[in-house]
């Protein structure tokens, strides 16, 4: 490689940033992002920044590189990377450090890829663009990164497009992208959030790998502590645009000393707050033998269960498995292929448009995004008190008073009745899905991953309150999700579910503690926890069944 | 602060084409009451060149020319904001009604308008024009009716963006009706694009009046209108006079200000609503 002699030593400076604060211009004023921000990153070190959304983590990510997005700004503070302040280069000598020095692995991969070109192509690009060396140098090299990340031959999937490509796979071409000028530091914003769990072990499994012993310095961003302590030699933990802790891996998950983090830390210990609902058992959801088609392609094969009142169902399973497939087919919004499906006494029509507006009120669904479940021109109460109006006729005094009682429930000021949608954060906005949901006098409510867009801490709270309300309203939930930890605490069954088949049934304590299906503890081995060797120990089993 | 500048400068240029605007609306409005002279009425020879009796001098027939390019704004601006108005009405009404209301209608809906999209606007107008004669009324439907089969297409397609959310999908699942989803879901959401379409469209129609007006088809004299007043003056320029450049820059500075009012609004409103 052109510059073995120019690395740093390991644990040489390498990154500066001092009582950097940087502004967002938000309307006409600016507003504090980041403020007064100081670390260091040495030579071969891999830092992690951990934060919730809007804790300006990636804001101070990148501006670690000497960028901020556009409408944002360095107000004061320097950066410094080796000799050189980054605050003060001009673009034209950033672009240069850029993708060749200094490189960057974005969130979302299949975003980032120009889908028109061949993945080779794009791998080698930064390499030709900064003249690091010749094309022959560089497909070797990607060839060698490729082999280093678990990925196939680069003769094989070089050549193929963007979108021929799974997002685990994906994610990782754009890794060896980022390392293509073996640079000396690694920006990772975020890199498995998109993914599964299971794909998610991959990436970081292989981020480690090619990591460790490069002599590379990353800067890891991330919402999940867990996560980043199986990578991390140091942690960052910022809340609200400052750095609230800083520390060795081991002592900040040990032993944290400020109380975000030892929120953190504690929030992936789940209580067991079960509905005790024993005595009488009345059947509420019955589903019989229902496969779900999109055109020739059957995603859901004949799943049969029963959901009795007042009691939790969740489905796990990771995408592709057909679990939302499934949750839709319920909800009439696709019609299944064959099999039925009971609510109460009656059968359901297979399209929600032949529904009468009882069974419709009764079934109501949570999306997993709330940022486009709630139409952004409507206020709170316009959201939550169209339901009232729309199945009980509810009008004025009398629909605005039970909107507020309905945010009370929800655990919100109801002063926000007037407030829009917009103004919300996202898990403001998901409970005003859920009081959406509650205003109709639901009996059954199916979530559909409706916590896998929030950081974890909103997360936990919102599994809470879906407890509560069952205890109170005698709910029936169906929860559709890929994180088997978000669950121990709410099901009282679960069903597994993969490439559109049931694998494995059974109450949540016999599924979790003892299940022998093969596939559910793979799931179950791959939720992040908490401990340093989590991730040693989740690959050393893998290793063993492979061989076994 | 540079971004500052900028903004400023900006704001400087939407006031100056919001005062264009209003001043075309005032003239539109008060058109007998402003203008000096009558709108037909001859009042001098030809092609007089500007005097303090004639600001902008007189037309090739002896007619005041300022006082005819206020009535002008009245007739090419009244025609245009009508016709644009019907085109959108109709457009964006079918363009949602499609979405909504399911395919068959998407299929039906969506074929006629295919089929009045597939002759040439300049054609169809030419031949309706000829059939029905030339009157405002007709001109207006004509214009109005082609003009809206396109906003058909940019108004489904839009519809077609907001229907894949979620939101939607929850209002169909309450039972909604096809009015509701249209009036209370699609439409506040579509507001943006469909105004940036209509400055655009006005701009169209304006110019495409004037076409008309050029070839003789549009407004009939005596009638005040900026594109025959172009082609009326037309032969002036071979002797250097700049009469027919007026109604010309009239045309162009209603043009461009709608455009630059448009753009400001679509850059504020339409970045503010991604960034919240």
């Amino acid at each position: 490689m052109r510059r073995d002699g120019n690395r740093l030593p390991a644990g040489a400076p390498l990154l500066k940033v001092e009582n950097l604060v940087i502004t967002g211009r938000q309307g006409d004023v600016d507003k504090e992002i980041v403020s007064n921000a100081t670390f260091r990153l040495a030579a071969g070190e891999v830092l992690g920044l951990i934060g919730e959304s809007g804790a300006g983590k990636s804001t101070l990510g990148l501006a670690s590189a000497g960028y901020t997005k556009n409408g944002c700004r360095i107000a004061s503070g320097t950066v410094h990377y080796r000799d050189r302040a980054l605050d003060m280069l001009p673009a034209r000598q950033l672009q240069a450090l850029y993708g060749d020095r200094i490189s960057y692995v974005a969130q979302s991969a299949q975003a980032s890829f120009n889908p028109a070109h061949r993945l080779l192509e794009q791998v080698i690009e930064p390499a030709l663009a900064h003249g690091v060396c010749r094309r022959a140098e560089a497909i070797t090299r990607a060839g060698q990164l490729f082999r280093d990340l678990g990925l196939p031959d680069i003769g094989l999937l070089g050549r193929r497009y963007p979108h021929e490509v799974s997002g685990g796979q994906l994610q990782r071409v754009m890794i060896a992208m980022a390392l293509i000028c073996d640079p000396d530091i690694v920006i990772f914003d975020e890199p498995t959030t998109a993914l599964d769990m299971t794909t998610q072990i991959d990436v970081i499994a292989a981020i480690r790998q090619v990591i460790r012993g490069s002599g590379m310095a990353a800067l890891y961003i991330s919402h999940d502590l867990a996560l980043v302590t199986q990578l991390a030699d140091r942690v960052l933990v910022m809340r609200n645009g400052r750095i609230v802790e800083e520390g060795a891996v081991a002592d900040v998950i040990l032993a944290p000393t400020h109380a975000y983090t030892r929120m953190l830390v504690a929030a992936r210990v789940h209580k067991k707050i079960r509905s005790d609902a024993t005595g009488t058992v009345e059947t509420g959801l019955a589903v019989r033998n229902v496969a779900v088609s999109y055109g020739n392609h059957r995603v859901v094969e004949d799943v049969s269960f029963n959901l009795p009142k007042g009691r939790t169902m969740a489905i796990i399973g990771e995408s592709g498995s057909g679990k939302s497939s499934l949750a839709r087919a319920i909800a009439g919004i696709v019609a299944p292929a064959h099999g039925k499906i009971r609510f109460g006494a009656t059968d359901l029509a297979p399209r929600f448009q032949r529904r009468t507006p009882e069974q419709l009120r009764s079934i109501q669904m949570i999306f997993q995004s709330p940022d486009v479940s709630l139409n952004p021109k409507h206020s709170v109460g316009d959201v939550i008190g169209r339901p009232l109006e729309f199945y009980k006729g509810q009008k004025g005094a009398e629909r605005d008073g039970n909107v507020r009682r309905l945010l009370e429930m929800i655990e919100l000021d109801p002063s926000m009745i007037d407030r829009k949608v917009n103004d919300l954060s996202g898990g403001q906005k998901q409970r005003v899905c859920i009081a959406r949901a509650l205003a109709a006098e639901p009996e059954l409510i199916i979530c559909d991953e409706i916590t896998s867009a929030l950081d974890p801490l909103v997360a936990e709270g919102m599994i809470a309150l879906l407890t509560d309300l069952q205890k109170r309203l005698a709910l029936s939930y169906l929860f559709i999700t890929h994180d088997f930890s978000s669950v121990e605490g709410l099901a009282d069954e679960v069903i597994v579910m993969k490439g559109g088949t049931v694998v494995e049934t059974g109450a949540t304590e016999d599924v979790f503690n003892s299940s022998r299906d093969p596939y559910t503890r793979t799931l179950l081995s791959a939720v992040p926890r908490m401990e340093l060797d989590w991730l040693d120990r989740v690959l050393k089993t893998r290793q063993l069944a492979q061989a076994g | 602060m540079l971004m500052k500048g900028s903004f400023q400068h900006l704001s400087l240029r939407v006031y100056g084409a919001a005062a264009i605007v209003l001043c075309v609306i005032v003239l539109a409005l008060f058109a007998p009451l402003i203008a000096p002279y009558g709108e037909s009425q001859i009042v001098s020879g030809m092609w007089e060149s500007p005097s303090r009796d004639y600001l902008l001098g007189t037309d090739s027939l002896g007619r005041d020319m300022l006082s005819r390019i206020i009535y002008g704004a009245r007739n090419t601006g009244g025609i245009a904001v009508m016709a644009t108005l019907l085109a959108f009405v109709f457009g964006v009404s079918s363009g949602f009604l499609s979405v909504v209301a399911g395919r068959v209608v998407d299929n039906i809906v969506g074929r006629i308008f295919d089929i009045v999209l597939s002759a040439p606007t300049l054609i169809v107008a030419l031949f309706s024009l000829t059939m029905f004669g030339t009157g405002t009324l007709v001109l207006i439907l004509v214009i109005g009716i082609t003009e809206g089969a396109r906003i058909y297409r940019v108004a489904r397609a839009t519809a077609i963006d907001i229907d894949v959310k979620d939101f939607v999908l929850v209002a169909r699942l309450r039972g909604e009706s096809v009015r509701y989803l249209i009036l209370k879901e699609l439409l506040p959401n579509a507001f943006v694009p469909l105004m940036a379409e209509f400055g655009l469209r006005f701009c169209f129609v304006l110019l495409f009046i004037s076409t008309l007006s050029f070839l003789g088809l549009g407004l009939q004299p005596p009638t005040a209108d900026w594109g025959s007043m172009v082609r009326d003056n037309a032969d002036a320029i071979g002797f250097g006079i700049f009469t027919p450049l007026v109604p010309a820059a009239a045309i162009a500075a209603l043009t461009i200000s709608i455009n630059v009012i448009m753009d400001w609004f679509v850059s504020n409103y339409g970045v503010a609503r991604n960034e919240a």
